[in-house]
């Protein structure tokens, strides 16, 4: 079994390959000195590269590579533009392909906060104006990242379903193919405004799903940490147990909707792993207890890992991958409980993602 | 109206290799409408300039006879016969 997992970073892209997810081979970088905020394997038809890469002089853009990095391809029109005037694209934060019965399909994320539906594998993008259009559009802020529509998640089976999430703005859902959207933050507090529970303007993090259950959501917020049994109807907090409630990235383990992976943070304020130990926190059952996970990985670790930066492959025992501001990248191979070093010294790793290749 | 277009190293690529272009602009002659004419061939070296509002870049500086636009009138700025524009990155990144 051969993995390649896809790291994305502030410079460039790298490529780490490993046939037993202990020793790797990293080669790069891609695309030097262009942030690299979003990747994407798109396993439905062969495997498609994406990355959304920026360059801070010559603008944003989506890269695609099919075989494996060898090669790179970048349309000479912009693949995502906003044909408002009001607005320009800065970047790619997110790339997701649709599910398989949508073959073709990718939807991108963006900043400034907007959904963008590719029909073409991803060379090529449509404005999903309803989104664009929402009366609180306004009211979105930009936190320090920047304002940005960070997670998308289809529905697994409806294609007229989706849940997107942006920081600030919170999660909002479509049921009609994207022509209109509703806020669905519901429990989930903003303790940065006078009133912490608002309808919407939530910084929400990340928001995970297993497709086997779409009813059910796990969402890594500004501090808290949440699940929807509702379809995000209602979320209720499931911190009890973590070190802290505050961090970004949410995975959801690719065979068991039960079971999710977590790297907390601090505090808002201090934005460092508790006693600036790394480790992965793992809830097998659905966040009512957790585990801290640590085996291989370091303490004196003054740095975080991003929205992005964690994720798992889909091998039958799944490996899970995360790296850091500090451009470190681990490896566990079996489902969290060992850990090996895949890359350090990398630039700031933003976005993180893994794949099974096919023999 | 002819003008020459100093291409930098970084972007020949998306330029077929030029080291500069001569572009033939339509009046009334300025920044803008140069490199408008020059997206028709180009596009893949425009969408490194400019935005999709066909806004300059914050980080591309464009020197018409050696005077960066911004301190004239942007892509307002008008163009003598002859002029020469070079594109430069700026100093930006960490």
């Amino acid at each position: 079994m051969t993995v390649v997992v896809a790291i994305g970073t502030r410079k460039g892209l790298w490529l780490a390959r490993s046939e037993d997810r202990v020793s790797w081979q990293v080669d790069g970088p891609h695309h030097p000195m262009q942030e690299v905020y979003a990747v994407a394997f798109d396993t439905r038809a062969g495997v498609r590269l994406l990355a959304g890469v920026a360059s801070p002089h010559f603008g944003p853009g989506v890269s695609i590579s099919d075989d494996l990095g060898a090669s790179w391809e970048e349309s000479a029109t912009p693949p995502i533009a906003f044909p408002v005037e009001d607005a320009a694209l800065e970047r790619v934060w997110q790339l997701q392909p649709a599910p398989a019965s949508q073959p073709g399909v990718v939807w991108a994320g963006t900043q400034p906060s907007a959904l963008f539906k590719s029909s073409d594998g991803g060379r090529s993008f449509e404005f999903v104006e309803g989104l664009w259009n929402h009366p609180h559009r306004p009211e979105w802020d930009a936190g320090f990242g920047g304002q940005a529509v960070h997670t998308i998640v289809p529905d697994p089976a409806d294609p007229d379903r989706m849940l997107v999430a942006m920081s600030t703005g919170g999660v909002y859902r479509t049921a009609d193919g994207g022509k209109s959207w509703e806020a669905r933050n519901k429990g989930i507090k903003a303790y940065f405004f006078p009133d912490p529970w608002p309808e919407f303007g939530q910084c929400v993090h990340k928001v995970a799903q297993h497709p086997a259950l779409p009813s059910r959501f796990y969402a890594q917020n500004h501090h808290g940490v949440y699940r929807s049994d509702d379809g995000g109807d209602t979320w209720q907090s499931i911190a009890s147990g973590l070190p802290t409630d505050f961090g970004f990235a949410m995975v959801v383990h690719p065979h068991d909707p039960d079971t999710i992976f977590t790297f907390p943070i601090e505090a808002d304020g201090r934005r460092f792993p508790p006693e600036g130990k790394c480790r992965v926190y793992r809830s097998q059952d659905a966040g009512e207890t957790w585990q801290s996970l640590g085996t291989g990985l370091p303490d004196d670790f003054w740095t975080a890992v991003m929205r992005d930066a964690m994720c798992t492959d889909t091998a039958e025992v799944p490996g899970v991958y995360f790296g850091s501001r500090s451009g470190e990248v681990y490896a566990s191979p079996d489902e969290g409980e060992t850990w090996h070093q895949v890359a350090a010294h990398l630039p700031d790793v933003m976005s993180v993602r893994a794949a099974v290749i096919p023999a | 109206m002819k003008v020459k277009v100093l291409i930098p190293g970084v972007l020949r690529s998306a330029a077929a290799g030029a080291a500069h272009l001569d572009v033939e602009v339509p009046p009334p002659a300025t920044l803008g409408a140069a490199l408008d004419v020059l997206a028709e061939t180009y596009p893949g070296l425009d969408r490194r300039l400019r935005d999709e509002r066909a806004g300059l870049r914050r980080y591309v500086n464009f020197y018409v006879n050696g005077e960066e636009c911004r301190r004239l009138s942007g892509p307002d700025t008008p163009l003598p016969a002859g002029a020469e524009i070079q594109i430069l990155p700026s100093v930006a990144g960490g």
